[in-house]
């Protein structure tokens, strides 16, 4: 988006010089500028999410029944069920203003940012994925291979603190990559299209972790629950604000996990290759690009982001063991945050913590205010659904379109310029 | 699969083989033949298992009584293994021949690995076939539905990724408007207004704003998972005698027909949704390859650019059969709560849409392939729950495991490079 929408405004600007005034001229960057969009958007799923909570609630059905003689009544209990539950989302997943101190008002920010650390590193893998033109729908299934080997070394090798943490980590990662290996491995060799062999790979995962958690090496001894023995201490992850905070060494990882993805599709050679095959795979194959070769990687890597944050789950988030519903859907919500990040790796990392404040907030939202956390869902799914389409924001908002003042341009997303 | 490669690759770097024009040998077959060979070979004779095992080919209810089949389950091993040895040679001296591995022989092969499973678990025990057919058919119908609509939303060059969304509109909104009324025709159409719903938001976003198709349809599935959560959450669980007893179809049974062994009880005693599938899927076959309406459809999908040369309106094209799809798909959805199940829960639909396009690729985007895609499918998954019954030697997540695994196989095996409709995913702008 920013590079086709950019220029064409740069072009418009310097051949137009002087009857715009410089107010002119910044009212129009602001109002055409990608940055409105983003916010717009926000701004019109939060308020679809109100509209919802306010129908559904029952003091404003209630003083909807008698709505012609006291409708300030209507006004007033619509006011306190909106208002009631965006500030719980807010105090959940930023500040806290009813606690004392300052250290214990910013607890739910730190919570934010343990939810967030794995949509990062698996929102990662699947961003990409989709640079090079693959679309991984197999997060579920390599979370929980990389916790399964991550988590076994956590739990059953002895090794001194700090090599046993790395230990585990490596065969983490290794796992993912191991379970997102096989499907580039089978796109390249036999042509296999990667979203079936990706979900079925999903079940397998599953049911394969189920029987290992309930009577293989997963097993706890001695225990009929399906869920593994505790990760030992010398493979916990570091607290980084100590104790009181849920935070982790799992939330440098991420960071370390952006930079590298960054790195790695920015500044690398094999990056390179991968966005000439994601752009145009035959241009590529000419360009003396093995393509097949790029599969098998790009999906190595991406398995591998994955597997970092399945193991994130394990050695940082949950020590006392884990079952078979480990994921918890990141494997799923990665895919919307590496969307709204536009697959770029910073982009997800702020898509990644916003989906976390969405997460954390939304639990306290449903205790403190009886609003189911689903609604979060719809929230997130219309910021990336309006996010992707900014003639519709425009429309709504009566913006100018990008670029010029009079004629529209055609509407091309990057993702479709990709095509 | 790797001397394919570089055979083709000089003449024309950028085209994908097509299967028909093939010259060159392509030794997948036969290779995941012999896999699956061994593997049975080792199951079957090795690892086999004494006992007779007892086929029941009939119900009680049946008019005609077929007596049940016997087999030593030893006997049976051995000789199916060597049948399939036999398959694997004679598919092996095809290409070595040059020729193409018939499509029945592979057919044959796997009824037979098929027999012989079965016999090898069913040792001392007994199968009910018409009730594992039965189940099976049940377990499939929202994945067809859902593969009708994904391979029409595709053929019109629309990526469908939001099946799961359209079933679970589906499966709410027929839930509420029957209980509501207490019909349950109505609660069909109330489904395929869902669905259509759902499909007009994928469609008016990748046509009209050029967003990516993947994109929408994953987003779409969030939000409509989010919504109808919230929604039964909020209003529906609360208020469930009144808003959540959907009454269900009653099973019809079609005289004369019903009464035919084996297959009679399995397919002509169903509800009214499964005879309505068995209407879609024979109508969607024939518009998509002997009508106007799909002949539109496809050069719209293959080539967006000619058909708006001769005149077809790309745009509004698109938009209807994307539609149409989505209100096929919402009957998919009416009947976990109108066929099987009964009530709506949180995410009943427990990743059918994706199953459902996997059957669409696995079918090369063909409805009549897909659809048996989705009856394996459903097979597989029933047959673990039949096994589970009569107590299987092998632990069940193994057992539940086996449709994906056998799909993967296939998947890379069989299908290989499946090509999906040359402009599917593709927005066409007019220029």
């Amino acid at each position: 988006m920013s590079a086709t929408q950019g220029h064409p405004t740069e072009a418009v600007t310097k051949t137009r010089p002087p009857e715009q005034s410089r107010w002119d001229r910044a009212f129009r960057e602001i109002t055409t500028g990608n940055a409105i969009i983003s916010v717009l958007a926000v701004v019109l799923a939060l308020l679809v999410g109100a509209v919802m909570i306010a129908f559904t609630n029952k003091d404003v059905q209630a003083a909807s029944g008698y709505f012609f003689s006291r409708p300030t009544d209507l006004l007033g209990a619509i006011w306190n069920a909106v208002a009631g539950a965006y500030s719980a989302l807010f105090q959940g997943s930023v500040y806290n203003f009813r606690r004392p101190s300052f250290a214990a008002g910013i607890k739910p920010l730190t919570e934010t940012l343990t939810f967030a650390t794995p949509l990062i590193m698996a929102g990662l893998g699947v961003a990409l994925g989709f640079r090079v033109g693959m679309f991984n729908i197999g997060g579920r299934g390599q979370m929980l291979i990389a916790a399964a080997l991550g988590g076994w070394v956590g739990f059953a090798v002895d090794l001194p603190y700090g090599l046993h943490m790395v230990a585990a980590l490596v065969a983490g990662i290794l796992g993912g990559a191991l379970w997102g290996g096989i499907v580039g491995l089978l796109k390249a060799r036999t042509g296999a299209h990667e979203v079936i062999t990706t979900i079925m790979l999903n079940y397998v995962a599953f049911y394969l972790v189920s029987y290992l958690l309930r009577d293989g090496f997963l097993k706890t001894p001695g225990s009929n629950n399906p869920k593994s023995p505790a990760t030992q201490a010398t493979a916990v992850f570091p607290d980084l604000l100590g104790p009181t905070y849920s935070l982790h060494f799992g939330f440098i990882l991420a960071i370390v996990a952006t930079i590298f993805t960054w790195w790695l599709l920015s500044r690398s050679n094999l990056g390179f290759q991968f966005r000439a095959v994601g752009l145009n795979p035959h241009a590529a194959r000419v360009a003396g690009i093995s393509v097949k070769r790029i599969y098998v990687y790009a999906m190595l890597l991406s398995g591998g982001l994955i597997g970092l944050a399945g193991i994130n789950q394990v050695l940082g988030t949950t020590t006392s063991g884990f079952g078979a519903g480990l994921d918890s859907g990141i494997g799923f919500d990665a895919i919307t945050v590496a969307l709204l990040g536009r697959s770029k790796p910073w982009g997800v990392f702020a898509a990644g913590i916003l989906f976390g404040a969405f997460k954390a907030g939304g639990f306290s939202m449903q205790a403190a205010e009886g609003v189911p956390i689903d609604i979060v869902l719809v929230v997130q799914s219309l910021i990336v659904l309006f996010i992707a389409a900014p003639p519709l924001v425009r429309a709504i908002f009566r913006l100018p379109a990008a670029g010029t003042t009079r004629r529209a341009l055609p509407n091309v997303t990057q993702e479709v310029a990709a095509k | 699969m790797s001397i394919a490669t570089p055979a083709v690759q000089p003449i024309q770097p950028a085209a994908p083989q097509d299967a028909d024009f093939e010259v060159v040998r392509s030794w997948k077959a036969p290779i995941a033949l012999s896999i699956f060979t061994v593997l049975s070979f080792l199951l079957l004779v090795v690892f086999g298992r004494t006992g007779i095992s007892t086929f029941r080919l009939s119900t009680t209810s049946d008019l005609i009584q077929l007596p049940e089949v016997e087999l030593p389950t030893q006997l049976t091993g051995i000789v199916i293994s060597v049948l399939l040895l036999l398959i694997t040679v004679i598919s092996a001296w095809l290409v070595r021949s040059r020729a193409r591995v018939p499509i029945w022989l592979i057919a044959v092969f796997a009824v037979l690995v098929l027999i012989g499973f079965l016999s090898w678990a069913a040792a001392d025990k007994t199968i009910p076939v018409p009730g594992l057919l039965f189940g099976a058919i049940s377990l499939a119908v929202p994945l067809i539905f859902g593969a009708l609509g994904g391979v029409i939303s595709e053929r019109v060059g629309v990526v469908n990724i939001a099946i799961e969304g359209q079933l679970l509109a589906g499966a709410f909104t027929s839930a509420l408007v029957a209980s509501l009324t207490n019909q349950p025709l109505l609660g069909l159409v109330a489904a395929m207004f869902a669905g259509v719903l759902v499909s007009m938001v994928l469609a008016s976003f990748s046509i009209k704003y050029f967003v990516d198709q993947v994109i929408v349809g994953v987003v779409l599935n969030v939000l409509v998972i989010g919504l109808t959560g919230f929604l039964y959450s909020q209003v529906m669980a609360p208020n469930a005698a009144t808003l959540n007893q959907p009454p269900r179809f009653e099973r019809i049974n079609i005289p004369l027909l019903s009464e035919i062994p084996i297959i009679g009880p399995v397919l002509f005693r169903q509800t009214l949704i499964v005879y309505i599938m068995y209407v879609a899927v024979a109508v969607v076959y024939y518009g998509i390859f002997h009508t106007k309406w799909g002949l539109r459809l496809r050069s719209v999908g293959e080539h967006p650019q000619a058909a708006d040369t001769v005149g077809i309106n790309v745009a509004r094209t698109r938009f209807w059969n994307v539609s149409l799809a989505g209100a096929i798909v919402g009957l998919g959805g009416a009947y976990f709560t109108l066929g099987s199940v009964g009530a709506f829960g949180k995410e009943m639909t427990a990743g059918a849409g994706f199953i459902a396009l996997a059957a669409v690729i696995f079918g090369r985007w063909d409805p009549i392939r897909a659809t048996l895609a989705a009856l394996l499918f459903g097979f597989a998954s029933n047959l673990q729950n039949v096994l589970s019954i009569i107590g299987s030697p092998v632990p069940s997540e193994f057992m539940l495991m086996l449709p994906y695994l056998v799909t993967i196989f296939a998947v890379a095996g069989f299908v290989g490079t499946s090509r999906g409709p040359a402009a599917s995913g593709k927005p066409y702008i007019k220029s």
